[in-house]
């Protein structure tokens, strides 16, 4: 035996489009052909956690030596392999060219990983991984040494609340549908992501199913149930596979079924593919779905907890819900409420993308500030851009401006903000972003999204679409900021279920911050972010126009004449307002 | 349905064989909800729903035929005419969007002459709008059928055109 080497590769979504599988035949052929004795292990992770949230800088690549310890290189192409195998592995030497800068560390540093602390470092399709990161001890815990009341008791005792958004305390939920009676109940993962922007859930199915599978038996024994779905969106193919993998081979080994290890617990649990319906994330559609309806959500109470899948009690958490609950099991209580604020405990992981230097996943403790989020850990706005906006929550959130950047990120605070935790998309925006504009985005969205049963969100959300768009063309009128206003509160207090109580939320949010950028559409007929495109003329700014002719360079339809140490010319008969140029000007010298 | 419509529909449609959607049915007849798991199943096994395949899982299943219609145009993923060798999904979700994701669907609907969900009369290529993919950190992002294109441009939606021209039909 001789030392051991680990080769992680960045296994996730992400890291497979960037090359990954190229990446690591490369290694087995090269490892093969040098007749190096090395164990390659399969990093788990997923786009952007991948690499531990830098799925940007995919293909990473960990190897882990006893002598040169941990060294991460990024954007690893199948070409380059067998340079870091012939120079790191057989010649120890590490190719510090190659790699990850700095920011990497400042990046992971940052941090507090304890959710995803499985993600990126096992093979998320072997037991024997998992068993060896204490899998299936909390469990076995609860089995052997707790009641059921016990467990729910201490998972209230941790603080915990829903991490699918709405933030309602897990434990009482559980009691909840533990009390209901009934001794044939359900449990359902919500694993249905439709936010744009959030990728959380995906992540740590890609990356850690086992840790969901063990929540849930954790919760089924709390409630004293013995069937569970997972309800999982059919567009994330990797994560179906790996979840149904993962479950194979617990019913194998006996950590599934009838009798589970002799602990005489019962516990089965099946995949369940939804099929493209944003709305199936609310519990009540989200259970019609599994019945093989429509998914239209139904007026609450009865809530599931008393009424739910096929008439009988049922507990819904989301699936970073439940890959909290074994740490809080294996660490306690105390430890668990000893994280985050007063009102949000543990960690929250954030799926930070848009107009930031390094986009990926970043899991930080709640009550972090969002300036620290986006500057500590993201690295900042990209191309020295102004910071706008970030947009929290997906589509039912808002958007928080600069001035309010020190909010903490937790459940009640953003609330406060006029936006919401919602899944924990952070969506960064800067000056090129129209606010305007993201709020018809968003809308357009929820609108195509809605389920149609409730009249408010049905037609209330196509009327305030229309409105949206007609002043992005530059036809609306100064009364229409505040039908919008009227709208989005009736809406809000009508509709039927969570999407359309929150959907105009984008909405309120943007006029309350930014309602000069509506006048400026409305009554200038201008786009302060040059980015509806019915209102722009383009043109070059002298003034500011450097001569470097990168704006040429990214015309598709060569509008543009320059030459060296000359300023651009535009030739508008030509252009087609695509805004290449505008978005490959660094110097704002377009609009 | 107007009659024109149903029977341009009726024209569309080729020749089922129905003993592959029964394959499907038999694996599912016994799981409660059954009905879109068998649903998704036989999309997966014709590449889209035929009308009479719908009929004779309503019968099959017991269910009227109008709450299978409900349930395939509930969902956006069900497909109820036939699809394209090639399909071009591009990512319009909030980091897309705000990375220029729009003008990367109208490119493609200028180069291609179809719009939102459309197939090209040669059924080479199905374009559509997807929410979110989940790859935010490669905004704005495209995919034909399994093949991921990260950081889009314009002139890459030229490129990717004039690659999947090359590609044989089968």
């Amino acid at each position: 035996m001789g030392e051991a080497i680990k080769i992680l590769i960045c296994q996730g979504t992400g890291g497979i489009s960037a090359g990954a599988k190229k990446v690591e035949a490369e290694f087995r052929r090269v490892l093969q052909e040098k007749g190096v004795d090395a164990v390659v292990g399969k990093r788990c992770e997923v786009i952007h956690t991948g690499c531990r949230g830098l799925c940007a800088n995919d293909v990473l690549v960990d190897i882990i030596t006893d002598e040169q310890g941990r060294v991460t290189y990024d954007f690893v192409q199948p070409e380059e392999v067998e340079q870091i195998v012939n120079e790191h592995i057989v010649a120890k030497t590490v190719i510090e060219k190659r790699k990850a800068k700095p920011y990497y560390n400042t990046f992971v540093d940052a941090q507090m990983r304890v959710v995803m602390s499985g993600c990126g470092q096992i093979n998320p399709e072997s037991l024997d991984a998992f068993l060896g990161e204490d899998g299936f001890k909390a469990i076995e815990k609860c089995v052997k040494s707790m009641k059921p009341e016990e467990v729910i008791e201490e998972v209230k005792k941790s603080g915990l609340r829903g991490r699918g958004g709405g933030g309602f305390p897990t434990g009482m939920k559980w009691s909840f549908c533990k009390a209901s009676p009934g001794d044939h109940k359900y449990l359902i993962c919500n694993a249905d992501e439709g936010d744009p922007g959030a990728f959380m859930d995906r992540s740590l199915l890609e990356g850690d199913p086992y840790c969901i599978i063990e929540g849930m038996m954790v919760a089924a024994y709390a409630i004293g149930c013995d069937f569970g779905y997972v309800y999982v969106r059919a567009e994330y193919p990797l994560a179906v596979q790996r979840l149904q993998r993962a479950i194979d081979v617990c019913y194998e080994k006996g950590y599934l079924g009838q009798n589970i290890q002799g602990w005489g617990l019962n516990f089965d649990m099946r995949i369940k593919m939804g099929a493209g319906a944003f709305v199936c994330g609310e519990e009540t559609a989200l259970m019609a779905s599994i019945e093989g309806q429509r998914g239209m959500s139904r007026p609450r109470p009865p809530f599931p907890a008393v009424r739910g899948l096929w008439g009988k009690p049922t507990n819904i958490n989301n699936v970073e819900t439940f890959a909290n609950v074994r740490h809080i099991i294996n660490k306690g209580a105390a430890w668990y409420a000893s994280l985050g604020t007063e009102t949000t405990k543990g960690t929250k992981i954030f799926a930070v993308t848009g107009k930031v230097k390094h986009t990926g996943l970043v899991e930080v403790p709640a009550g972090m500030t969002v300036r620290a989020v986006l500057y500590d850990v993201c690295g900042g706005i990209l191309n020295n851009r102004k910071f706008k906006a970030v947009q929290a929550g997906g589509p039912s959130g808002g958007c928080i401006p600069g001035e309010i950047l020190d909010t903490p990120v937790d459940y009640d605070s953003l609330i406060k903000a006029g936006a919401m935790m919602g899944s924990g998309g952070l969506v960064v925006m800067d000056e090129t972003t129209c606010m305007v504009d993201v709020a018809r985005f968003f809308l357009s969205f929820t609108r195509m999204e809605s389920c149609g049963k409730c009249v408010p969100c049905r037609i209330g959300l196509k009327v305030m679409l229309d409105i949206l768009e007609r002043i992005t063309e530059g036809r609306g009128e100064l009364s229409d900021i505040d039908t919008l206003l009227d709208l989005g509160v009736a809406i809000k207090k009508a509709s039927l279920c969570g999407l359309g109580q929150t959907a105009p939320n984008p909405i309120l949010s943007t006029i309350n911050y930014f309602r000069h950028e509506y006048e400026a559409h409305i009554t200038d007929k201008r786009c302060p972010s040059n980015s509806c495109k019915e209102l722009l003329l383009w043109q070059i700014v002298e003034d500011k126009c450097v001569k470097c002719g990168a704006c040429k360079k990214a015309c598709p339809v060569d509008a543009i004449t320059w030459e060296k140490g000359q300023i651009a010319f535009l030739d508008k008969e030509k252009c087609t307002k695509c805004k290449s140029c505008y978005d490959a000007c660094r110097f704002m010298a377009i609009e | 349905m107007s009659e024109a419509v149903a029977q341009q529909a009726e024209e569309q449609e080729p020749e089922v064989d129905l003993s592959i959607a029964d394959k499907v049915i038999d694996k599912y007849i016994d799981l409660p909800g059954n009905l879109m798991p068998v649903l998704q199943a036989v999309q997966d096994e014709y590449g889209y729903v035929p009308r009479k395949v719908a009929e004779h899982v309503a019968e099959r299943l017991n269910v009227y035929p109008s709450q299978i219609y409900g349930v395939l145009t509930f969902y956006a993923q069900f497909h109820l005419k036939p699809r394209g060798r090639f399909i071009i999904r591009v990512c319009v979700g909030t980091a897309c969007h705000v990375s220029g994701a729009p003008r990367i669907v109208e490119t493609f609907f200028d180069k291609l002459h179809i719009g939102h969900a459309e197939t090209t009369p040669d059924l080479r290529y199905t374009f559509e709008k997807v929410a979110c993919l989940g790859a935010c950190g490669m905004a704005p992002l495209a995919m034909v059928n399994d093949d991921t294109f990260g950081k889009m441009t314009v002139q890459k939606v030229d490129e990717i055109i004039a690659e999947y021209n090359q590609r044989p039909m089968k």
